[in-house]
Formats: C-alpha cells, sequence, structure tokens
C-alpha cells in the first residue's frame, strides 16, 4: 500500500507552514478557534507602524468604526489617493517594461511596508521616472514621425524618378506612359487605369504644356481608389494621376502600427485646379511634399535627405537606448516597489477603519481576534511601538459582545482543501463541530467505492502524486487557468481519492475491467466431467469439486469477472455494502450532533433530539444492516436436509422482510422452510423496534417545545414576583419608576440569549418541520446511498465495454497487422480511458460524494449558518491584487 | 460456515493496527488529533470494506456461470485438468 505517501508530505510541511501554529492549540480544526472582540488604542505617532505589524501577522480582522462616513470624508483619503496615485505610475512603467519584452525580477522577497516618510521619495522616484520615460516616448515619437517624413520623401524622389526619366527621355509620352503603368503595377490596378488612360489621350497636350505643374505625396494605400475617383470627378478628367507602392511597410509613429502606403504624383494645369487638388489631398490625409522639377536639384535634395536619414537613425538609436536603460532598471524592482505601494494602501484603508478619539491623540480600533493568539498581537504592537519610537505602549482591552464572532479555522496546505469543500456548502456557525477533519478520509473513500478500479486509481493518484510532489515549482508558476487552479487546489484531495480508489479497486478485484488472480480462485472445476446447458455451466457452491469452501481472501474472486451472472452476484453485494456505509456514515452525523450539544450545554436537545434520534435511527435501519450480516454468516448452500431451513431457497429478501417489518404484514414463506424468520424471536423482535422507532417521533417533536414553553412560564412567574417584591418593599419610594427602567434591559439581555425571543408558534413549527425531516430523511437518505451501488455498477460496466469494444478487437487480430491494429486501438482505449472513465466519470463521482457528505451527512448535526473570519493580512492582499491584474 | 481465520486475523491487524495502534504513536505536535483521526477512519473504512467483501463471498448462495470456453481455460490455466469419467 502507498499509505506513507499519502502521509508522509504533510505534516513536514505543516511545521514550516505557520510560525503561530506551534502557539496554538492546533486539535482546533475540529472547531473553529475562539475569538474575542478587542478593542485598540493606538497612538497617532505609532499606529502606522502598528497596523502595518499587524498587516504581517495576519491574525486581526478590524471592523469599520465609522461605517456612517463615505470613502471621501475619511481622515486618510490624502494618502489613499496619493498610493493610488503611484500605483498608477506603476502600472504605466510596467506596461511600457511589458511592450518592450524586458522581465521583470521576482525575487519573490516581501518588502516592508516602507515608514509614511519614505513615501514622499518613492512618489519622487516613480515621478521621475514617468516624467523621464514620457519624455524619451515623446522624444522618440517626434523622432520617428521625423523619420516617416524623410522615407516618404526619399520613396517619392525615387519613385518619381522614373516617371521624369521617361519624360526627359523623349519618348512619346503616350505610350511611354502605358508603358510605365504597366510595367510598375499589376493587372489588378487596370480597372482603375482605364479612365486615366481614355481621359489622357482625348487631350492633346505639347510636351511643354504637359508639364507644367505637379504635387507629389504619400498616402495610404486602401484610400486610393476612392482618391483617384474624387480627383476624376472633382477636376473632370483634367488631372493626370500616377502613382506607385511603396514595397515596405512604414511605422505609424503615433500609433506603432505598421501601414502601408503609396507614392503619388498628380499632374495639372492653372491655379484653380491647383487648389482643388490640394484641398481633396488634405481630405484624404494625404501628405504633400516639395519635389523640385529640375534633375539636379532632385539629386541633390535626395542626397540630403539621405544624410539626414542616417543621422535620424544615429539619434534614434541613442533614444531607444536610453529607454530601455531606463526600463530595465525600473524592472529590477518594480515587484517590489508594488508591493511596498500596496502595502501602504492597505495599512491606510484600514487607518480609516479607526476612531478618533476626543483629545486627536489616539486612534482607536475594534478588531476580532483568536483568543490563542492575543500574545502574538500583542508582540506584534510592540514591535510596531519600538519601531515609530514612540513612548507610550498600545493598549489591547478584550470587549465582551453579545455578537457571533467570525469563525477562524486554521488550516494548512494538506487541510484547506478539504475546509472549502464544507465551506462552500455553508461556513460553520462560531465553535460549531467542523464536518472538515472527518471529511478527509471519508471523503476519498466513498468517492472511492463509486470509482473503485485499481487501474483508473492508480492513474489517479499518479496525478495527485505528481502536483503534490512538484508543489512549489507549480505553484510558483501562478497560472490562470481556472480548471488547472481547481485540479492544483484539489491535489491532496485528488490524491487521496486516487489512493483509495486503488483500495476499493483490489476489493472489487478490477483492474481496467480485468480481475488478478493472485491467491488463486476459490472456484474451480476438477475431477469432472462437465454436463453443459446450452454451452454454459454453473459453478456449484454446494460441491468442494466447484467450490473450496472458503472466499478469495482480498476483495472479489475473480471467476466473477468471467461469469455471466457477474452482475446479479455483484448487485447484491454493492448495495447491501451501500446501505451498510450509508447507514454508518448517518450515525455518525448523529453522534456529530451529540457533541454539539454538549459544548454547548444543551441538555435539553441531547434528550428530545439526539436520543429519539439514534434509536429511530438504529432499531429501524441499523437493524437491517444486521440482517444483512445474519444473512451473510447464516444461510449457505447446501445439500444436506437438515440444513434446507437455512439453504439457499430458504434465504429471505432483506428489503422485503425490512418492508414488511415496517407495514407490519407477515412475510410469505415456502413451507419447507418452517417459518420467514433468520432467527428465533425475529418478528416479536421487529415488533418491539418498530414501536419504539415509532414513539421517538412524537417525542422529537413535541418535547422540546413543551420545556421551553414550561420554562419560560417559570421564568415570567419568578420575574412578576420579584417585581411584586419590588415594588413591595419600595412602595412609594420616588425612584421606583427608574429602578424599573434599569432593571428591565438585564432580563431582556438574559432573554436574547436564548431562543425565548422567538415566539412559541415558531418554535413549534421549526420542530415540527426538524422532526419530518429527519423522519422522512432517514428513509430518502438511506436510499440515497444506493448511489454507491449505482455509479460503481456504471463504472464497472463502462470500463467492461471499451475493453471488449476497444481494446480486445485489437488483440484478436493476428500476424504482424495485429500490431499495428493493436497500436491504434490502444492509442484510442487509452485516450477514452483517461478522458471518460477518469475524468468524467471521476468527476460525476466526485459531485455525488459531495452530495452525500453536504447532504446526508451534514444534514445530521451542521447548522453553517456562521461568517468567515477575514483577517486584515498583507499576503492576502497581495495575492488578490496580483490576481486581479492577471485577469485584467 | 466457510471461513478461514488467516486473512481475517491479517486484514483486522492491518487495519486494528493502523486504526488503533498507529494513533498512539503520532508525534506531538499541533496536528496530532487531526492525524490520529485521519488513521482511524482509514483504519475503519478500510477494513469495514474489506470485511463485507470477504463476508459475502463467505456462503455463497449461487455460483458464477461459465461458458464452455472459459470452463476449458480455466481448467487448464488454473491446474485442475478435467478428468473424463
Amino acid at each position: 500500500m502507498s499509505r506513507p505517501l499519502s502521509f508522509g508530505h504533510w505534516p513536514k510541511g505543516d511545521f514550516e507552514g505557520s510560525v503561530f501554529d506551534k502557539f496554538a492549540d492546533m486539535g482546533s480544526l475540529f472547531r473553529s478557534a475562539e475569538m474575542t472582540l478587542c478593542q485598540l488604542f493606538l497612538q497617532s505617532e505609532a499606529a502606522y507602524a502598528c497596523v502595518s505589524e499587524l498587516g504581517e501577522l495576519g491574525l486581526v480582522q478590524f471592523r469599520d468604526l465609522n461605517p456612517d462616513v463615505n470613502a471621501f470624508q475619511r481622515k486618510f483619503v490624502n494618502e489613499v489617493r496619493r498610493c493610488d496615485e503611484m500605483e498608477r505610475k506603476l502600472r504605466y512603467l510596467e506596461k511600457e517594461i511589458k511592450k518592450d519584452g524586458i522581465p521583470m525580477l521576482d525575487t519573490g522577497e516581501n518588502p516592508e511596508a516602507p515608514q509614511p516618510r519614505e513615501m514622499i521619495d518613492l512618489e519622487a522616484t516613480f515621478e521621475k521616472l514617468e516624467n523621464e520615460l514620457r519624455e524619451v516616448n515623446q522624444n522618440a515619437e517626434a523622432l520617428k514621425r521625423n523619420f516617416l517624413e524623410l522615407t516618404e520623401l526619399k520613396q517619392i524622389l525615387r519613385k518619381t524618378q522614373v516617371f521624369f526619366d521617361e519624360h526627359e527621355g523623349g519618348v512619346n509620352p503616350t505610350e511611354s506612359m502605358t508603358r510605365a503603368l504597366i510595367s510598375d503595377d499589376s493587372i489588378a490596378r487596370q480597372s482603375t487605369l482605364g479612365p486615366v488612360q481614355l481621359g489622357f489621350p482625348e487631350k492633346q497636350y505639347d510636351p511643354e504644356e504637359y508639364f507644367p505643374c505637379f504635387v507629389a505625396g504619400v498616402i495610404l494605400r486602401e484610400r486610393i481608389p476612392a482618391f483617384e475617383r474624387m480627383l476624376w470627378r472633382a477636376c473632370r478628367g483634367n488631372v493626370f494621376l500616377r502613382q506607385a507602392e511603396i514595397e515596405t511597410p512604414l511605422e505609424d509613429p503615433s500609433s506603432g502600427d505598421q501601414v502601408y502606403k503609396s507614392v503619388f504624383i498628380i499632374f495639372f494645369q492653372g491655379d484653380q485646379l491647383k487648389t482643388r487638388v490640394k484641398k481633396i489631398c488634405e481630405g484624404f490625409r494625404a501628405t504633400l511634399y516639395p519635389c523640385p522639377e529640375a534633375p539636379a536639384d532632385r539629386r541633390e535634395m535626395a542626397m540630403g535627405v539621405m544624410t539626414r536619414i542616417e543621422d535620424l537613425n544615429t539619434v534614434l538609436g541613442q533614444t531607444q537606448d536610453h529607454r530601455h536603460r531606463v526600463l530595465v532598471a525600473a524592472a529590477k524592482n518594480i515587484k517590489n516597489w508594488f508591493v511596498k505601494v500596496r502595502k501602504i494602501k492597505a495599512i491606510y484603508h484600514t487607518l480609516n477603519l479607526f476612531n478618533l478619539d476626543v483629545t486627536q491623540k489616539c486612534l482607536i480600533a475594534e478588531c476580532w481576534v483568536p483568543v490563542l493568539d492575543l500574545e502574538n498581537i500583542q508582540l506584534a504592537l510592540r514591535r510596531g511601538t519600538e519601531r515609530s519610537g514612540s513612548s507610550v505602549p498600545p493598549i489591547l482591552n478584550r470587549m465582551d459582545t453579545l455578537e457571533d464572532p467570525p469563525t477562524y479555522n486554521h488550516t494548512n496546505k494538506f487541510t484547506c482543501g478539504f475546509q472549502t469543500l464544507i465551506d462552500s456548502y455553508g461556513i460553520a456557525a462560531y465553535r460549531e463541530m467542523n464536518p472538515a477533519p472527518y471529511t478527509i478520509i471519508t471523503f476519498p473513500f466513498l468517492f472511492a467505492v463509486m470509482f473503485g478500479d485499481l487501474g483508473h486509481g492508480f492513474l489517479m493518484a499518479l496525478f495527485g502524486a505528481w502536483m503534490v510532489l512538484k508543489e512549489k515549482p507549480l505553484a510558483a508558476k501562478k497560472s490562470d487557468n481556472e480548471i488547472w487552479n481547481i485540479f492544483f487546489g484539489g491535489r491532496y484531495i485528488i490524491l487521496l481519492m486516487g489512493l483509495f480508489s486503488m483500495y476499493t479497486g483490489i476489493i472489487y478485484n478490477d483492474v481496467f475491467a480485468k480481475s488478478l488472480n493472485i491467491f488463486g480462485s476459490s472456484w474451480y472445476i476438477r475431477n469432472t466431467s462437465i454436463h453443459l446447458q446450452n454451452g454454459d455451466y454453473t459453478l456449484d457452491p454446494k460441491v468442494t469439486r466447484n467450490y473450496e469452501g472458503y472466499p478469495y481472501p482480498i476483495g472479489m474472486d475473480p471467476v466473477w469477472q468471467l461469469a455471466s451472472n457477474k452482475i446479479i452476484f455483484q448487485n447484491s453485494f454493492k448495495m447491501k455494502i451501500s446501505i451498510i456505509l450509508g447507514i454508518i456514515h448517518m450515525l455518525f452525523g448523529v453522534t456529530m450532533s451529540l457533541f454539539n450539544h454538549m459544548y454547548f450545554k444543551n441538555k435539553l436537545s441531547i434528550i428530545g433530539e439526539f436520543i429519539p434520534q439514534v434509536i429511530f435511527l438504529v432499531f429501524l435501519f441499523f437493524y437491517m444492516v444486521l440482517l444483512m450480516f445474519i444473512k451473510w454468516f447464516v444461510y449457505f448452500a447446501n445439500i444436506e436436509d437438515k440444513d434446507f431451513q437455512v439453504g439457499t431457497r430458504c434465504a429471505p429478501s432483506i428489503l422485503i422482510t425490512f418492508i414488511n417489518m415496517v407495514l407490519n404484514k407477515n412475510t410469505p414463506f415456502d413451507k419447507k422452510c418452517g417459518s420467514a424468520n433468520m432467527f428465533d424471536g425475529q418478528l416479536g423482535l421487529q415488533k418491539f423496534l418498530f414501536v419504539c422507532a415509532v414513539i421517538c417521533i412524537p417525542w422529537m417533536l413535541i418535547t422540546k417545545p413543551i420545556v421551553i414553553q414550561r420554562n419560560r412560564k417559570k421564568t415570567a412567574q419568578f420575574a412578576v414576583n420579584h417585581q411584586q417584591m419590588q415594588s413591595a418593599t419600595e412602595n412609594g419610594d420616588a425612584e421606583q419608576p427608574m429602578h424599573n427602567n434599569t432593571a428591565q434591559p438585564p432580563a431582556m439581555g438574559g432573554g436574547g440569549h436564548g431562543m425565548e425571543e422567538e415566539p412559541m408558534g415558531e418554535i413549534w413549527i421549526h420542530q415540527g418541520i426538524h422532526t419530518i425531516e429527519y423522519v422522512l430523511g432517514s428513509v430518502s437518505h438511506t436510499a440515497s446511498y444506493l448511489r454507491l451501488w449505482a455509479l460503481s455498477l456504471a463504472h464497472s460496466q463502462l470500463s467492461e465495454v471499451l475493453w471488449n469494444m476497444v481494446l480486445s478487437k485489437g488483440l484478436k487480430v493476428e500476424g504482424w497487422a495485429g500490431g499495428v491494429v493493436l497500436y491504434a486501438t490502444f492509442a484510442f482505449w487509452a485516450a477514452l480511458t483517461v478522458s471518460i472513465l477518469v475524468l468524467m466519470e471521476g468527476l460525476s463521482a466526485f459531485l455525488h460524494t459531495l452530495r452525500l457528505h453536504w447532504v446526508e451527512f451534514q444534514s445530521k448535526f451542521y447548522i453553517g449558518t456562521g461568517y468567515g473570519f477575514e483577517p486584515f493580512s498583507f499576503e492576502i492582499i497581495l495575492d488578490s491584487a496580483s490576481q486581479s491584474k492577471e485577469e485584467v | 460456515m466457510g471461513a478461514t481465520i488467516i486473512p481475517f486475523i491479517i486484514f483486522t491487524v492491518l487495519w486494528g493496527g493502523v486504526g488503533i495502534g498507529l494513533p498512539f504513536f503520532v508525534p506531538k505536535g499541533p496536528n496530532r488529533g487531526i492525524i490520529q483521526v485521519i488513521l482511524m477512519l482509514t483504519g475503519v473504512c478500510c477494513w469495514l470494506f474489506w470485511l463485507c467483501c470477504y463476508v459475502a463471498q463467505m456462503n455463497p448462495l449461487i455460483g458464477p456461470k461459465l461458458d464452455e470456453n472459459t470452463v476449458l481455460i480455466m481448467a487448464k490455466q488454473w491446474a485442475h485438468p478435467i478428468k473424463t469419467e
């Protein structure tokens, strides 16, 4: 058994887990920790340091003492705002760092919250960094814009050159034009080419006239068609547009995107057209550039542009270097800064919950603290005071309160998964019995009863063990994949579920739907010539040549896996075991309620609820369990006449027996058996048990309300008597009315303690509901445990089907082809095994187990109306902050 | 009544040891109580589960129904050759 693995891990983790564990009596997972309300007086100058220490400790839950004051009118709004501003700057920095893909150093160190005076330094640092970065960015943008312009100009000069060259070459303009157009552009543009070509030859210009005026510029490529059409229409075909694509994409300096642009050149005549063309260019956001006409000028300009581009490149490189240096320096510290700023912010938020006393020298806080940790808290406060250099020590006063304290369960990494399962149903009421410690075993066990298969359990345990062993590196990765986080959070649950499934798999003798014959089956065929009936042969338990006389030592006999009546046999076993486990589980739950009643000194509930509940459950249902065992022990297949009454034919059905017991009917039986009884005096005993169980119902129903009613009458009488006596003695005293007033509240307060505030009618109704729920619940919950059988049956059948339909097909192919087929079928079988049998069936069994715990088990004792303890803790705050950041 | 005492003793001692014996040796510490509960419940659950399975097969009322091939293979593989009368 791999049991050591399951336990080998966690005690160690525990001891290193929390320093404070050793102070606390940590058996206390059984009940939530004892809490007390405290009042805390802090000197103004020491408050910050003290709260910071408490935040590191994480054991104090502060209450808001000014709920009426809105967030903007509190004392430390300013500081909180400054922190917000710092956080914003840090986020900006982080964004820039991420943009450049610089790794952020996460040393995992946890700097203390800085002193308030350090806040100014931090602010200055961030301010400086932000400004520097913004300036660099601005410069870079300006440079890039400049660079873009120059590149565009360069492209214009280059592209238009082709055109001018052709013109100066003195070729027939139309022809050259056509050639140029065809050569430099694709067929796609021929549709837009049409009108240009068509329009152009109609006008017969002299070469001199033809070249009068032009503008050149650059435009986004996707705007070209619209631009062309617009020009054509607005100028009535009197302009000539030529364009060429710039192959390389250019960077848009403002957005940083890569955009494709085209160079164009427009020829026209006259000033009127010129203004029109310019307006259209403006409208289409084309950038126009001066382009000299003379070739020499153009060449000169091109040279100038080239040199300027080179210069710009150097400057740009330097700017980028500078930006990189700044960001790398910032990346080293940014995590650290985030932690610091968040801590400061959390502290001021907390300080905002405090009250100022009259003299303004002192802050007053109220907080819930675990009683056992009071010493730690005192120590932390002392450290805080020393650090702040204040001379007056803080004062921590325990206060009395009638309020319900929060529920605080010390968990460690092993138990917290199980505690989460319980808490998602409802957080325990203060100091109530916590089901979590028992769930640690009963949960994986009941799961395993449904999931019993050595092979599937092994896969699951392997996965769980891997997560447990690689815990630290996996946890450090902080994945934001929700499904993975759920699996990882429940790693110990998965491990235990896997291990228990392996055990139940051994007992069911199921390994991927096959059985192991380790100890040698108790059933065999020997010393016989066999008589087949329709090709089948049934082994006879009566004869020693078929059955050895004692069962297979561990779990199911392997022969059943081969038998065609396997399901009949296994159903009988699995149904019985479901009921047995279920009733024991429920009895366990009822016993828990006894501990609750004892702890809360609720004698009335023990007498009026617990005892009748136990009697009801034991006398009816546990009796049924006993009958099952009797049947297993007493009845056996035999050939001798004297044993006929305990033979196969006389074995009664437990279910029918039980139903007839409740209905008070006689069970029909075979004459040869003599009676339907399993033991002497069974009928009498059953009648007695049934009557007792029935009596329990009114007992549960009326005891409690009647006793409460009587007690109330008594106290009322007492109060009246007391008052009469008082008024008799102090008759005529002027102070009497006042006295009465003061006497009243305590009586009310005492009354508020129990249920006496509730009117009697409600108590009756509650008790009625409670009784009906319990009585009907016992029946329906018992039946509900049959899901253990149903799911286990479904699981084993499904895996058997998968074996027969997939893998065995591959195993049956002969020759070399068999290897190929097997390869494919095994892959298919393995994939289905993991995805359906382990994952989906596992999930369904998990949910059913959860239900069995929440409803069938916890309804017996668990109230779950408490509220959780939410301590002020930097760890929690930082965790949630980094998580929410990743979500964004 | 067909049972042998050996598996019963072995399993009772094994799970009894886990459920009753081991809890005494849990080292003192904050989690002693939890570990004890875990061990006890493990012992009880596993023992009960084994016991039910064992007891359920102790006095079989029906026998397995096998087809011809299975019978022959079983007789051969589990080393109880069929003698023809």
